[in-house]
């Protein structure tokens, strides 16, 4: 699979001396989704600003498509779509003249059938006359989608697009970028709610305190650092885990009644077995027992964690 | 350096559709001020005085109104109109598209430029109403009219990217042009004044578009028409250099 986006040791300073973001080096597959994971002020915004020409690179540089993004910004930008974090819009303009505003901005003739297919597409046909500042917030943001996709571009960038998002949209949101991969645009999308990374992306990236600290195949990143976690109901509460069960790693749920017990999916000796043979030694009976596999939160919350 | 004309188009035609939007006060409010100067400079105080250069006082200060307002409204437009997406944040789309900063500011500026030109027109076909006009030089007087919008609005364009605050991008027009033109001779020739004084006024940029633009009216002007010529096409050098300068640092542009 070809690079589209390759970031080549990007930093950046901001003029306050704040270093936003250290040594980065990274390369977007075409075509891929990919998830930039980070906390706050990890430097996921600064990172896609950079890329998109917004802020200026203090080191490295930055190829789309093999174009680079200072050298060759026409080329590089016309490329790309930015749905920014922030509810960034016009107020007195119309849905249709700042959407058509945009695809002129990017050099693009005139398609109004174009145009109307993403104003439909968002469900924002309807207020296609009205005027931005009577709109409400989630009705803003699918307007800021259809002003990054006016100009059909090839690589999209949604930074933190589902921040405080309704539901129906968050589902328009998924269903239109599934529709733009299938067409083969690549997707990076910031976020620091994981279910959307874990719902969505082919790849991930991990960003903390300015530094890339991970990138990993999404299938690949769950099944290495994936963890289960058998909980079996018990039938009478416990004050404390039993010594005879001393040997498994075992905890003991709040209210005394399940026992829980965590395994690495990877791990050669699982011990599950073992564990069974010993509880039914020391005469614990259990009537309910289930399994979760850890989610994606878990593994990135331990993931920055380890870095505090 | 322009090649996305699309996007100049596209800018152009935003703030010229920001302009119709308001055109009532884009228009009335300088049509009206400009009116109340006639009757009060020109009908009632022009009445006592009677020539100066023997030009009717009340055609006379045509040339000087007319530029009080280009300026003025150059500046205010083209300050107004990167200041605000500035202000709101939507200039981001700007900086991340394909477009250079030629093409940005031929956009901005020209629609700026474009308003106060037809402005100017309108208060001019307005003085007609009030005073006899003739026009010695029509063409040049559109040249001086085209270049002094452009140059201000160029002006504007580096007052709203240096503006962090509504409060200062009024504070360049109340301050500077407006007495700038007011001592720059739109109601005097600088002749009548006691001579340490012309000199001082020759220091005023304000004075060679004056003059040179009156000079297009009535073939009266204070300095040569070639020296006002060359003045403007200064200061448009240096307002040009003032916005390379800012596009190639990114100030107050790009972090
Ligand atoms: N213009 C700026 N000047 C100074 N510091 C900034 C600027 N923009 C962002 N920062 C700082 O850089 C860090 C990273 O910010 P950002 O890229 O927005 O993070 P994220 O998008 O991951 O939340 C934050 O600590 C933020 O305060
Ligand atoms: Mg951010």
């Amino acid at each position: 699979m070809s690079t589209m986006i390759a970031i080549k040791g990007l930093s950046k300073t901001y003029d306050t001396g704040f270093q936003a973001l250290k040594t980065i080096d990274l390369d977007i597959r075409r075509g891929e989704i990919f998830a930039l994971l980070g906390p706050n002020g990890a430097g996921k915004t600064t990172l896609i600003s950079i890329v998109c020409g917004i802020v200026r690179a203090s080191t490295g540089a930055v190829t789309v498509d093999g174009h680079d993004i200072v050298s060759g910004y026409r080329a590089a930008r016309s490329l790309i779509g930015l749905v920014p974090q922030e509810l960034k819009t016009d107020a007195f303009e119309s849905v249709w003249d700042t959407v058509s505003f945009s695809r002129g901005l990017f050099g693009k003739p005139k398609n109004p059938a174009y145009i109307e297919k993403v104003l439909r597409e968002l469900a924002l046909w309807d207020k296609k006359d009205s005027k931005i500042m009577t709109l409400s917030g989630g009705m803003k943001r699918r307007v800021l989608i259809a002003k990054a996709l006016s100009h059909e571009p090839r690589v999209l960038f949604l930074d933190e697009p589902t921040a405080g998002v309704d539901v129906e949209l968050r589902k328009t949101m998924w269903d239109v970028v599934r529709a733009l991969r299938d067409a083969g645009v690549t997707i990076i999308l910031t976020t620091h709610y994981i279910e959307e990374a874990e719902e969505m992306a082919d790849r991930i990236g991990v960003i903390d305190k300015g530094e890339i600290i991970l990138v990993e195949d999404k299938a690949t990143l769950m099944r290495d650092l994936g963890r289960k976690q058998l909980t079996l109901n018990l039938n009478r509460r416990l004050d404390a885990v039993p010594d005879a069960l001393a040997a498994h790693a075992l905890t003991l749920a709040e209210d005394g009644k399940a026992l829980v017990y965590s395994y690495d999916t990877q791990g050669e000796h699982i011990g599950i077995a073992a564990l069974l043979q010993d509880l039914s030694r020391a005469g614990l009976e259990f009537h309910d027992l289930h399994t979760t596999q850890s989610s994606l939160e878990d593994i990135f919350v331990d993931l920055v964690r380890q870095r505090r | 350096m322009i090649s996305n004309l699309r996007a100049v188009r596209a800018i152009y035609m935003f703030e010229m559709s920001r302009t119709a939007r308001t055109l009532l006060q884009s228009i009335v409010s300088p049509v009206l001020s400009t009116s109340l100067y006639f009757i009060v400079f020109g009908a009632a105080i022009g009445s006592r005085i009677s020539e100066i250069d023997g030009v009717p006082y009340g055609a006379f200060i045509v040339p000087g109104l007319i530029m009080l307002l280009l300026l003025t409204q150059s500046v205010a437009n083209a300050s107004f109109g990167i200041y605000f997406p500035r202000f709101t944040g939507t200039i981001y789309e700007i900086l991340s598209a394909p477009v250079s900063y030629g093409e940005i500011v031929l956009g901005y500026v020209g629609a700026a430029a474009t308003k106060s030109v037809i402005l100017g027109l309108i208060v001019l076909a307005t003085a007609g109403v009030f005073v006899p006009l003739r026009i010695a030089h029509p063409v040049w007087m559109l040249a001086f009219l085209v270049l002094t919008a452009v140059t201000f609005s160029l002006l504007g364009f580096i007052i709203g990217i240096w503006a962090e605050g509504f409060e200062r991008l009024q504070l360049v027009p109340l301050l500077v042009i407006t007495p700038l033109t007011f001592l720059g001779g739109t109601f005097y020739s600088i002749s009548v004044l006691p001579p340490p004084w012309q000199t001082v006024a020759l220091f005023n940029p304000v004075v060679y578009l004056i003059s040179g633009f009156r000079w297009s009216f009535f073939e009266t002007a204070d300095v040569h028409v070639g020296v006002s010529l060359a003045m403007t096409l200064l200061f448009l050098g240096l307002c040009l250099a003032g916005i390379a300068w800012i596009f190639r640092t990114g100030y107050r542009l790009k972090a």
